[in-house]
């Protein structure tokens, strides 16, 4: 069976979830092969994706890797595509993943297909555009396949492989060193999951009204067991961090439940939240935009409503 | 300083969007065109960089004829003159055929620093920037919430997962902003009047030396193959808060199983 090469996702040695998934949709399309880019490469790491059915794991884990924007993990997988002469290429369609893919593809002379929410036979990719208002079928015609793949698009399951490890040394040109991560910034992550990873995500907007109030959005959250997010008014106004930022420019979620406070529902904060399963809206205009997609709507304040909700959902535990 | 400014032409996504059912390409005749948003926010940035640094800023638009009308709020905006990459041939291109296509338009005009916005409303595949940076064989400063230029050294914040990394390179360059970068100004009308005077070159597929081989639906190395209208959302239960609002809304959340 063909190898499928699979990108790993990790922060300090730590493996996101989004790979088991890409593991998971990998086992039906070939042998999953995970390339591992950057420092941080652990047993614990090798273990666990063996148990996610790596057959084989490559590894390359020299600093270099890490130290410039994008390039030398698009270089590793081109390396990997012409020695292992893989049926495709996965990759977790975050910011990043995306950029990686896309220069992989022009390496390997190969089409690329960003934000696919599923893939079926023969790599035939699943999107859904224009904000979830269309699903659309698509392949790549020319060279291999390269998708890129929205997190939480399918459950991860355990279904070990052979997990044979292989070390490779990227050779990096001078255009893969030209842009230099002289310092890496990391802001507050506090315990809760992973925005994009969470099956739960509780969000506020403007109508929060400061980042005190915040303090009633992480309530709810943590009471659920969910991630918190924030709309563009809410991280502009510099009431919550950036990287919660749910949207077009922010992240994009498609969890189970995504519960929207104080959050008018503008396109741009749909497209990052519109393929929810379940959309619970609480907003004291009922003009809201945001009430066109909820399951389940409340008009009214959200001072009021949230720490009931809140106080409701810790009696019931 | 020579910026180009790669500007592109969206339809509204205030409007119903569609899919050609023809070619299952974009229906461009089906929208009203406007600015694809984040191209605001890069034409702001070059424009600054231009106020603190010197130069011209170039807008460099790949689209039909109507995309005239973006060249020309980029313009009103403030940039200097315009390349409108527009032929028959490049109809359908992806990423990788519209990259080319881009990467050759950009050698022949030349360029310090090209600036691109992060994502387009509609094709979202925010791929761009690094697919220009591969071909130009320029450093990808990408994602970039602030850009600081001294003389030929260039930083920008990119933004992560985890907050920024900072990252520094020589010019020329390829950058790609987010929306947190800058405010981007309204034409004013003494703005919209001077845009009409300024050059607008139009180039074809010849006068940029773009390989036909590697652009245009035909030569696509990727194809929609079917597209459906999603089914509408079930229309949801709107309640109002009579004081237990918070009780309800965890009535239905057990009632799914969630609590
Ligand atoms: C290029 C670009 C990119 C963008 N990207 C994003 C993005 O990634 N994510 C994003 O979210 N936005 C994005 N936006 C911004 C988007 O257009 C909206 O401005 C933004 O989503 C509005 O946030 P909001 O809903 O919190 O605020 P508002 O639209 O101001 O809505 C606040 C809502 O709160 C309600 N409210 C107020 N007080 C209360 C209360 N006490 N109780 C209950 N309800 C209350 C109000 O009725 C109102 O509906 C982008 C815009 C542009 C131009
Ligand atoms: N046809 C085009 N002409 C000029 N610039 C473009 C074109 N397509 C995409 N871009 C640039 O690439 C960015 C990202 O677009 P996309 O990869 O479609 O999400 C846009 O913000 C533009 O700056």
């Amino acid at each position: 069976m063909a190898e499928v090469l699979v990108l790993v996702e990790h922060v300090d040695g730590e493996i996101k979830k989004v790979t088991l998934e890409l593991l998971t949709l990998a086992r039906r399309l070939g042998s999953p092969s995970a390339a591992w880019a950057g420092p941080g490469f652990t047993p614990a790491a090798a273990a666990k994706l063996t148990e996610y059915g790596a057959d084989k794991i490559y590894v390359a884990d020299a600093e270099e890797i890490t130290d410039y924007v994008v390039a030398p993990k698009a270089g590793f997988l081109a390396q990997l595509v012409a020695s292992a002469a893989p049926a495709g290429v996965l990759v977790a369609a975050t910011a990043e993943g995306k950029e990686v893919a896309g220069r992989l593809a022009i390496k390997t002379d190969s089409g690329v297909i960003t934000d696919a929410v599923g893939i079926a036979d023969g790599f035939a990719a699943e999107q859904s555009i224009f904000g979830g208002g269309v699903n659309v079928r698509s392949r790549v015609s020319r060279g291999i396949p390269i998708i890129t793949v929205r997190p939480n698009s399918t459950t991860p399951e355990p279904s070990p492989g052979a997990g044979a490890e292989e070390r490779v040394t990227v050779a990096l040109s001078d255009a893969d060193k030209a842009a230099k991560v002289v310092e890496r910034v990391k802001q507050e992550k506090g315990a809760r999951p992973e925005l994009t990873e969470a099956a739960i995500v509780v969000s506020g907007g403007r109508g929060v009204g400061s980042a005190e109030n915040f303090s009633v959005i992480e309530k709810l959250a943590d009471a659920l067991g969910a991630a918190v997010g924030a709309s563009r008014a809410a991280t502009d106004a510099g009431w919550y961090p950036h990287q919660f930022q749910v949207g077009q420019t922010g992240k994009t979620v498609a969890p189970q439940l995504y519960i929207a406070a104080g959050i008018s529902g503008a396109i741009q904060h749909r497209a990052g939240m519109q393929t929810a399963k379940t959309i619970v809206a609480i907003n004291k205009d009922p003009e809201a935009p945001i009430f066109e997609l909820a399951d389940f709507g409340i008009v009214g304040d959200l001072h009021q409503i949230v720490p009931q909700l809140t106080e409701e959902v810790e009696k019931r535990k | 300083m020579n910026i180009v400014v790669c500007v592109k032409q969206v339809p509204d996504t205030a409007t119903e969007r569609k899919l050609s059912s023809k070619d299952n390409t974009l229906d461009r005749d089906a929208a009203d065109g406007v600015i694809n948003e984040l191209c605001e926010y890069a034409v702001e940035e070059a424009l600054k960089i231009k106020e603190a640094h010197g130069g011209e800023v170039t807008v460099l638009t790949m689209g039909p004829a109507k995309a005239t009308d973006t060249i020309r709020k980029a313009l009103a905006m403030g940039a200097d003159k315009a390349v409108h990459l527009v032929d028959d041939a490049l109809h359908g291109s992806d990423a990788l055929g519209t990259s080319h296509a881009l990467a050759q338009t950009l050698k022949k005009i030349g360029f310090d620093l090209v600036i691109l916005g992060s994502e387009s409303t509609d094709a979202r595949t925010g791929v761009l920037a690094a697919m220009l940076a591969e071909r130009l064989g320029t450093p990808q400063l990408t994602l970039a919430r602030k850009v600081d230029i001294d003389g030929s050294a260039i930083s920008i914040e990119r933004v992560t997962d985890y907050g920024y990394d900072k990252v520094t390179a020589t010019l020329p360059a390829v950058v790609s902003v987010v929306e947190k970068i800058n405010e981007p100004r309204y034409p004013s009308f003494k703005g919209i009047m001077a845009a009409k005077k300024k050059p607008v070159q139009t180039f074809g597929v010849a006068d940029a030396e773009i390989d036909t081989a590697q652009v245009g639906l035909a030569s696509s190395w990727s194809e929609v193959t079917e597209f459906a209208v999603a089914p509408p959302r079930a229309a949801g239960t709107i309640v109002k808060d009579e004081g237990d609002g918070g009780a309800k809304a965890a009535e239905f959340l057990a009632s799914k199983k969630f609590i």
